[in-house]
C-alpha cells in the first residue's frame, strides 16, 4: 500500500533555488587534508599508516575496527605529515590522518575497468562494499555493508532508495539523480542482487520533477528487476527512514525496531551511487558531492569534494561570503551541526555546508509553553513534544520516561514550529541522555 | 582568493552556536497574540458605534487594569516583565467584551485585576493557568456583583430594542413587555414563557417573534442587546476567518462547539414542535456570545487541549454544557460556564487523547 505521505511534518521554505540549477563542479585539492579515522557510526578505524609515509590516492589508511566500523582511505596522494587529534564533526578530539598532497592522481586518471557484477556472488559484492569503506551518505553514516547484510532471521523483501532530500537548501541528491540516473538504477540492481530481492522503490519528493523523470526513464529500460519510482508529497521529514518506509509500503517500523523488522532496507541515492563505484570499479569512498549554499555564499553550488578538505578551504574555493555568517552548518538546516570555526573537515556523512545570514536563522530566547499543540500535530512520531519539553525543563525525567522519549527521531519539526521557540528536540535529547545514563 | 587568518577570525565574529534546527517558523507568541487583538477590532469598533463611546472607556479601563496587574505581579514575583507579548491585552479586551455595555468602570478594573492576578499569575503565568482568565474574571464578577452585571443591558442609543418592536408589542401583554424589555434575546427566551404561563397565555407568539427571520438578521448584523462583544456575529466572524486564515486557530473547537449546540437545539425544538426549526437553531447559534466564545475563548490555547481529538471532545463538551444551561440551567446563555468547566477537565482530555506513538 503506497501512502505517499505520513502523519505530521512541516513545510519549511525549501530554498533549493540557490543551487538546484548549478551543475556539479570539482573543487581543487587542498594543500592539506585532515582525514578523520571516524567518519561513521561505530568504532573509529585503526590507523595503518605512519607519519612520514607516502600514500597513494585511495590507499587504505584506517582499517575498520570491529563489525560496526568502516575503512578509511587516503583521499589524496601525498605525505602523511602527522596522525593527530583535530576537531572533526564527530568529536572535538578526533584522530585524523593529515596528508600533504603530492604525487599523481593515479586512481582518478586511470581508464576504468568495469567488473561484471552479475558474475559475483553476494559475499564478494558485500566484500567490495565493505572494503571500499562505504557508509550511509544521507547523513547517518552507518556502515553500508552491515545494513546490506541483515541477520539470517530477518527476511528482506523490499529495497527503498531514499531520494527525497527533504532537508531545505540541499540539492546534491537531486543533482545526482538528474545527472546520473542510469548509474543509480544500476547501483540499485547491485543492491538488489546483494539482498537477493526483486523489488525496489525510489522515493523522491515532488519538488524534484526532473529527477523523477530521469529515473523513470532509466528504470523503464530495466527488464530483470522491478524498480518503481514513487513521487512523494513534499513534507519534512519525508526522508526520515521510518516515515519513508511508511509512505512507500504502509508498514510501521515498530518502536525501538529497525527497518529490517518490517523487511525493508533503506539506502540513500548517494550511497547507491557509491556502491556501484565500489562494485564495478573497486573504487574506495574518498569523495562525495556536497551542496555549498546560503544566500551570502558568493559561488554557491554542488561540488565534488574529497573527504578531509576543511570548510575554510571549501569556502575559499566558493568565493567567500558577502557578509559575516550567523551560522555555519554542516548538513541541512533542520538536522545539521552548527560549527564554531571553519577548520573542520568534510566527512563521508556531510551532505552540505550552509552559511546562514542573520535573518535566516533567528535565535530568540524561548518562552514558556502556551500549549498551542502545534508541536503535537507536526510530530511525525506522534509524540507529545510539549510535555516532554516541560518535563525536561523541570528535570522530571520520571514523567518524561513515560512519554516515549526514545521514539523521537530528532527531526526538529517540533522546535521548528513552536511559537514559543522552545528547543524541544534539544530538550528531548537531554531526556534521552539523562535516562540512558540512569540505565 | 586567499583567506588569511585574521580574515578568518573576523568572519566568525557574528557566529552563534545553537542546537538544530537552525531555521524556525516565523510565527511567534507575541505575533499570534497581537493578531488575535487585531482580529477582535472589527467587533470592538462596531460595539463602540452601537453602544456609544462609553464602551470604549470600559474596554480601555479593562485593558489598562490587565496590563498594570501583570506588570505589578511579575515585578513582585521577580519574573521578567512580559506584558508586551500581548496576552494581558487579550485578557483585558475579552473580559470587557463579556461585560454589559453600561457597567460602572470599577467593574472592568476589578475583573481584569482578578483575571490577571489570581487566575493567570498565581497559577504561574502565561501557559500555566488552567482557566481562561477573562472568563474566570467574568464569572467572579457575576457571582460577586450580580446586579451591576445584569441590570444595565438596556440602553442602546443606536440599537434595536425588543420592547420597541411593534409586532412584538401588539402580540404581547404589557407585563411581559415590561419585564423583558431590558433583556437579551436569550433572556427573553428564558423568562418569557414562564411569565406567559403565569398569565395563562400562549407562548407561541413569543417563539414566533424570537425565531423569526427579522430576529436572525438582527442577531447576525448585531443591532441587538447583549454584552459589549457578542452583538455582531458578522464582525466576529470576520475576525475569526482572519485567525483561521493566519492559522492561529483551527476549526476543531469552534466547529464542534457550534455544531453541537445546533444539533442539540435542533433536536430539542423538533420534539417541542416549534414551527420555525431552522430559525430556532440559528437563534441559538447567533445569540448569547456563542460566536464570541467558540472562536475567541474556547480557542485559547493555554486552557484547551493540545491534541486534535481532544479539541473536538472539548468543543462537543462545551456545546452540550452550554445547551443544557440554556435550556434547563439558571443562566440564559451558558457559554462562559461551559468553557470554564471544560477548561477544568482539559488536563484529563489531554491525557486520554494522547496519540498512538508511531510503531507502537
Ligand atoms: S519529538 Fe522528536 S520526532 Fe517528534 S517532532 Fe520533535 S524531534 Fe521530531
Ligand atoms: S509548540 Fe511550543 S508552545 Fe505549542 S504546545 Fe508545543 S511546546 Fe508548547
Amino acid at each position: 500500500m503506497i501512502v505517499h505521505s505520513f502523519h505530521g511534518g512541516i513545510h519549511p521554505p525549501d530554498n533549493k533555488h540557490f543551487t538546484n540549477r548549478i551543475p556539479f563542479k570539482y573543487l581543487s585539492i587542498p594543500q592539506k587534508s585532515f582525514i578523520p579515522l571516524q567518519q561513521h557510526i561505530g568504532k573509529p578505524a585503526t590507523p595503518v599508516v605512519e607519519a612520514g609515509q607516502f600514500v597513494e590516492e585511495g590507499q587504505l589508511i584506517g582499517q575498520a575496527n570491529g563489525l560496526i566500523s568502516a575503512n578509511v582511505h587516503a583521499t589524496v596522494p601525498g605525505k602523511v605529515v602527522e596522525i593527530a587529534e583535530y576537531h572533526t564533526p564527530y568529536s572535538e578530539h578526533g584522530l585524523c590522518v593529515v596528508i600533504e598532497s603530492d604525487g599523481s592522481f593515479n586512481t582518478s586518471g586511470r581508464v576504468r575497468q568495469k567488473n561484471d557484477f552479475l558474475t559475483l556472488d553476494k559475499e564478494a559484492l558485500i566484500g567490495k562494499v565493505q572494503s571500499a569503506g562505504i557508509v550511509g551518505l544521507g547523513g547517518a553514516a552507518f556502515p553500508t555493508s552491515v545494513k546490506l547484510n541483515p541477520p539470517a532471521n530477518r527476511t528482506i523483501d523490499t529495497l527503498i532508495i531514499n531520494g527525497s532530500e527533504c532537508e531545505p537548501y540541499l540539492t546534491v541528491d537531486d543533482m545526482l539523480m538528474r545527472t546520473h540516473p542510469e548509474e543509480i538504477i544500476e547501483g540499485t540492481q547491485i543492491a538488489m542482487k546483494i539482498l537477493g530481492i526483486n523489488k525496489a522503490y525510489i522515493g523522491i519528493e515532488k519538488n524534484k520533477p526532473l529527477a523523477i523523470k530521469a529515473l523513470q526513464t532509466a528504470a523503464a529500460n530495466v527488464k530483470t528487476h522491478e524498480i518503481t519510482i514513487i513521487p512523494l508529497n513534499m513534507r519534512y521529514p519525508q526522508g526520515a527512514e521510518k516515515q519513508l518506509i511508511y509512505a512507500i509500503t504502509g508498514r510501521e517500523v515498530p518502536s525501538g525496531g529497525l527497518p529490517m523488522d518490517v523487511h525493508v532496507v533503506v539506502q540513500n541515492v548517494g550511497t547507491i551511487y557509491a556502491i556501484r563505484e565500489a562494485v564495478l570499479f573497486d573504487k574506495p569512498l574518498i569523495e562525495r558531492y556536497i551542496t555549498v549554499t546560503g544566500k551570502i555564499v558568493r559561488k554557491p553550488g554542488n561540488y565534488k569534494v574529497r573527504f578531509g578538505m576543511r570548510v575554510s578551504d571549501i569556502l575559499e574555493e566558493c568565493g567567500g561570503l558577502a557578509e559575516n555568517p550567523s551560522k555555519i552548518i554542516m548538513g541541512g538546516p533542520m538536522c545539521g551541526l552548527a560549527l564554531n570555526h571553519m577548520d573542520i573537515p568534510v566527512v563521508k556523512g556531510t551532505s552540505g555546508i550552509l552559511f546562514l545570514a542573520k535573518d535566516e536563522t533567528k535565535v530568540t530566547p524561548f518562552r514558556s509553553c502556551i500549549r498551542c499543540g502545534r508541536c503535537v500535530s507536526v510530530c511525525p512520531m506522534n509524540l507529545m513534544p510539549c510535555d516532554l519539553g516541560n518535563a525536561a525543563e523541570k528535570q522530571r525525567y520520571d514523567i518524561a520516561e513515560k512519554l516515549h522519549p526514545f521514539d523521537c527521531i530528532m527531526c526538529g519539526s517540533c522546535s521548528y514550529i513552536c511559537p514559543s521557540k522552545r528547543p524541544l528536540s534539544h530538550f528531548i535529547k537531554v531526556v534521552q541522555t539523562a535516562l540512558s545514563a540512569k540505565r | 582568493m586567499e583567506i588569511k587568518d585574521a580574515d578568518k577570525k573576523r568572519l566568525l565574529e557574528n557566529l552563534v552556536l545553537s542546537n538544530a534546527p537552525h531555521i524556525r517558523d516565523t510565527q511567534s507568541v507575541p505575533l499570534m497574540m497581537w493578531l488575535v487583538v487585531l482580529s477582535l477590532m472589527p467587533a470592538t469598533i462596531f460595539s463602540c458605534y452601537l453602544y456609544g463611546l462609553y464602551v470604549a472607556l470600559v474596554i480601555a479601563v479593562s485593558i489598562s487594569s490587565a496590563i498594570v496587574s501583570e506588570i505589578i505581579m511579575q515585578y513582585l514575583l521577580k519574573q521578567p516583565i512580559t506584558v508586551n507579548d500581548g496576552s494581558a491585552v487579550i485578557t483585558g479586551l475579552l473580559l470587557a467584551m463579556n461585560l454589559p455595555p453600561h457597567v460602572p468602570l470599577w467593574i472592568p478594573a476589578v475583573g481584569s485585576a482578578f483575571a490577571i492576578i489570581i487566575v493567570k499569575q498565581l497559577f504561574g503565568g502565561l501557559g500555566y493557568n488552567i482557566f481562561n482568565p477573562a472568563l474566570a474574571g467574568r464569572a467572579f464578577l457575576l457571582a460577586s456583583w450580580p446586579v451591576e452585571m445584569t441590570t444595565l443591558w438596556h440602553r442602546f442609543p443606536n440599537g434595536y430594542v425588543i420592547a420597541q418592536n411593534p409586532i412584538f408589542n401588539a402580540a404581547m401583554p404589557q407585563q411581559l413587555i415590561d419585564s423583558i424589555s431590558g433583556a437579551t434575546p436569550l433572556g427573553a427566551l428564558k423568562e418569557g414563557p414562564k411569565l406567559l404561563q403565569e398569565l395563562s397565555l400562549q407562548a407561541q407568539p413569543l417563539y414566533d417573534f424570537l425565531f423569526s427571520k427579522a430576529m436572525i438578521k438582527s442577531l447576525f448584523i448585531g443591532n441587538i442587546g447583549g454584552c459589549i462583544g457578542e452583538t455582531s456575529a458578522l464582525f466576529l466572524l470576520l475576525g475569526a476567518l482572519f485567525l483561521l486564515w493566519k492559522k492561529i486557530i483551527t476549526w476543531h473547537i469552534p466547529l464542534s462547539y457550534i455544531a453541537t449546540v445546533a444539533a442539540f437545539m435542533g433536536i430539542y425544538y423538533y420534539f417541542k414542535g416549534v414551527p420555525n426549526l431552522p430559525y430556532a437553531i440559528l437563534f441559538h447559534v447567533l445569540s448569547g456570545g456563542l460566536i464570541l466564545g467558540a472562536f475567541f475563548m474556547a480557542t485559547d490555547m493555554v486552557t484547551t487541549p493540545v491534541t486534535k481529538t481532544g479539541m473536538i471532545i472539548f468543543g462537543i463538551g462545551c456545546g452540550v454544557l452550554a445547551s443544557i444551561i440554556r435550556l434547563w440551567g439558571g443562566y440564559p446563555e451558558g457559554v462562559s460556564y461551559s468553557i470554564l468547566v471544560m477548561n477544568g477537565i482539559t488536563p484529563l482530555i489531554d491525557k486520554l487523547t494522547r496519540p498512538k506513538v508511531f510503531g507502537t
